[in-house]
């Protein structure tokens, strides 16, 4: 008995299957867990695994026999993905597990994050390229500092979609007044954070209610399942396809006797719409030039658009290399050198201070920056500024101003997630330090 | 105007340019990039990605083969062939040298994927390479799935699972000091399925004993062994014919077939799709030595 999957009076289980071999041209989604240490982010994963089927049949014995050797009196789905040893002997995640599943709908890539404070950066990893953040909250306890540090993050990161799961709906008695309650709160606080999109959805991870299928525990509740929504939600319009925005990675020059005087310039568009005979412009140097091809290695192609590698040729010789970008004459981002930005710290070591000096890379270019200066420290639970901080400790937040050595080519990260977006990078360990969005260039 | 649901592109396109991506910045910031290269179906697509990633120029590294003396013979024949064809630099990491020049023993059990991991570093080191390549997905096994894209790794090749570097956007810090390297998986979110309809979709041959064919098998632990000069059945284990085909391709000696009538990539598709079974769960005995068998060996530098 003591390694039962725990089960609900869900309505009848629909039949989910894995992606056939028709499935070839899906949509993706990438979602990431977030929310406090035990709420229940790895079960409810484990959850949506086995409820779609996802599961294989080894797996499944794998986790059965370690929850059966531990005593546990069900089936732990939270094993799935905490797969280190230091995970399973602690009992909480440690850093993002990856998991993948599909319906007939869509395609899922799954980053599982940790809940832990000291693991804060694992969890700004997992979310930093999520389209869709599912933030747990453990309906006895309600919001806490680490449910409110969570949902300011991914607001920070600009997901564009947040579900609330007010999560063991089952351990206060399917109560609507405890889930209205904490919708409630947690709908004020993201107003406060310019949420993009927020949907609530009260859940039992551990019993399977209104994951997969809605629940029959919750009558009152009228919305769609987890899943449902995540199937549905509208994402192809996030991408920006107005500001032409192609960093270059790397030159295609190649060294052959049968390909001549071939040059092009890969990268991946990071947003806009790139087609041959577009007027173009090339910063930071500021010539214009054509595009006159967009090619991939199967061919060219009409238009290139995020997410789209590609190698884009232009009319005239100019001399461009890894670093510069490519964007129209009339929208071009900032050539900046002083940059005002939104810093997370994720260095246990050694605080952010003024004054000190860094790595950073942003695009495709990597500078070095001296911080200029510290506005304020962010107090997570009340987002109160203080201005008197004069250091940015491990997972602390605020604003920060910093000249670098070369231009960024950059925009505010409001506008655009890649070229927005940078990381700090300590000279003397190379550990990743911190995570930069930019609020202002020039 | 275009409607923005004109700009979709298909999860398997997203992979390709993800991958592409991956591989550019590897190129563009690395010193001495080599791409792992055994001959199996991920490196295989891997090293098709690479020739996206770079033409119409020549793949720009060369490729490694750390070589168990455990081979396949279709395998090896379609590694030679492959590296002809794309004039390719093949640098082969011998497993049966480093046993002959004393640098490895042979382990009790006769498996070599422990010490592939110094014969593996041995190389690194002797061609000072910084950035490796490896086919490795992040669903193919638990420790894999906490895996970064860069996957930082001290002089001895070894991961720290406790202590990676945050990994933001797609901004990889390839960042180290001399000795120290990364391994690189362009792969990682890639599935078994996305691999095969990659395969499908681009028509890359595969070596043949990736499609059903016939084999003298024999059965241990709900597992179809191939008997060769490198496998011998125990006492008591019986030698049949069977319809089996590969799903995993490693040492001879520890990886098995199943059994399979798929004898073309569409028919692969349908029977992986509806598999219940992860291709390293019916097909390595190397994993099943404990519940953390691969995260300790990647502690210890293999990939
Ligand atoms: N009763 C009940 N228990 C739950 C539910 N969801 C999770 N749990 C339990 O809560 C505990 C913590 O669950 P996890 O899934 O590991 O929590 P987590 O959010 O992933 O924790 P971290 O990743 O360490 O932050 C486990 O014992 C779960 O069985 C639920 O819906 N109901
Ligand atoms: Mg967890």
């Amino acid at each position: 008995m003591s390694t039962e999957i725990m089960a609900s009076a869900n309505a009848e289980a629909r039949a989910v299957t894995g992606a056939g071999p028709e499935a070839r041209a899906m949509d993706l989604l990438r979602f990431a867990t977030a929310g406090s240490v035990d709420d229940g982010k790895s079960t409810l994963i484990g959850r949506l695994l086995y409820d779609t089927k996802s599961l294989f049949t080894d797996q499944l014995a794998a986790v059965e026999a370690v929850s059966a050797a531990r005593g546990d009196e069900y089936t732990n789905l939270a094993l799935l993905t905490d797969g280190l040893r230091a995970e399973r002997e602690q009992g909480i995640t440690i850093d993002v597990a990856y998991r993948y599943f599909a319906t007939p709908r869509r395609k899922f890539i799954i980053a599982d994050t940790p809940g832990h404070i000291q693991y804060t950066r694992n969890m700004v990893t997992g979310a930093s390229t999520a389209d869709l953040a599912l933030i747990l909250v453990d309906a006895r306890k309600g919001l806490v500092e680490q449910s409110r540090r969570h949902a300011f993050l991914c607001s920070l990161l600009r997901v564009p979609h947040l579900v609330l799961c007010v999560n063991k709906m089952d351990l206060v008695d399917w109560s609507q007044e405890v889930y209205e309650r904490i919708a409630d709160e947690f709908t004020a606080f993201a107003a406060k954070l310019d949420a993009p999109d927020l949907t609530v959805v009260p859940v039992s991870a551990l019993r399977g209610d209104n994951i997969v299928t809605r629940s029959d525990n919750m009558p009152w509740y009228e919305g769609p399942s987890l899943l449902h929504h995540l199937e549905r939600v509208h994402i192809a319009s996030d991408r920006n396809l107005v500001d032409v925005r192609f960093p270059v990675q790397y030159v295609i020059r190649p060294q052959s006797t049968t390909v001549t005087d071939y040059r092009g310039y890969a990268g991946q568009v990071a947003s806009g719409v790139l087609k041959p005979g577009d007027e173009v412009m090339v910063l930071p140097s500021g010539f214009t030039s054509r595009i006159a091809a967009v090619e991939t290695a199967d061919g060219p192609v009409a238009e290139a658009f995020p997410p789209m590698s590609v190698t884009v040729r232009l009319a005239d010789e100019i001399d461009i290399s890894r670093g510069d970008l490519i964007c129209r004459p009339n929208n071009a981002p900032a050539v900046a050198q002083d940059i005002e930005a939104m810093v997370c710290w994720m260095d246990e070591t050694a605080p952010l201070r003024v004054g000190g000096r860094y790595a950073i890379k942003h695009t495709t270019r990597s500078a070095r920056a001296i911080v200029r200066g510290l506005h304020y420290r962010l107090d997570i639970n009340s987002l109160h500024r203080d201005e008197s901080a004069d250091e940015l400790r491990l997972n602390e937040i605020g604003r920060v101003r910093l000249r670098t050595t070369v231009p960024l080519l950059a925009d505010e990260y409001r506008r655009n997630r890649t070229t927005g977006g940078f990381v700090i990078i300590d000279e003397a360990t190379n550990r990743t330090v911190g995570a930069a969005m930019i609020v202002e260039a020039s | 105007m275009t409607t923005p649901a004109a700009y979709q592109v298909s999860h398997l396109d997203a992979l390709e340019a993800e991958s592409i991506f991956v591989m550019r910045e590897v190129v563009a910031e690395m010193e001495r990039p080599v791409m792992l290269f055994s001959g199996g179906k991920d490196s295989i697509v891997m090293l098709r990605l690479a020739q996206k990633a770079f033409a119409p120029a020549n793949v720009p590294f060369p490729v490694m083969h750390v070589d168990t003396g455990h081979n396949f013979p279709e395998v090896l024949e379609y590694r030679d062939q492959r590296v002809a064809e794309l004039g390719l630099q093949l640098v082969v990491a011998s497993v049966p040298e480093a046993l002959a020049s004393g640098m490895v023993r042979e382990s009790g059990d006769g498996m070599r994927n422990r010490i592939q991991t110094p014969v593996l570093l041995d190389a690194v080191e002797k061609h000072r390479f910084d950035a490796l390549f490896g086919g490795a997905r992040r669903d193919e096994e638990k420790a894999r799935a906490k895996e970064r894209v860069f996957s930082f790794r001290d002089e001895f090749g070894q991961w720290d699972p406790k202590n990676q570097r945050p990994e933001l956007w797609s901004l990889y810090n390839g960042r180290h000091h001399p000795g120290e390297s990364i391994r690189v998986f362009p792969l990682s979110n890639w599935t078994e399925l996305d691999v095969w309809h990659y395969i499908a979709h681009e028509r890359i041959p595969l070596p043949s004993i990736y499609y059903a064919h016939e084999r003298e098998v024999i059965e241990r632990d709900g597992m179809f062994y191939a008997v060769n000069e490198f496998f011998r059945p125990r006492a008591g284990e019986e030698r049949f014919k069977a319809q089996v085909r590969y799903r995993t391709v490693g040492d001879a000696s520890c990886t098995a077939a199943v059994r399979s009538d798929a004898d073309t990539v569409e028919k692969v598709i349908e029977e992986v799709a509806a598999t219940r079974i992860t291709e390293r769960g019916a097909t390595r005995g190397d994993d099943r030595v404990s519940e953390a068998a691969m995260e300790d060996r990647k502690r210890e530098g293999y990939f």
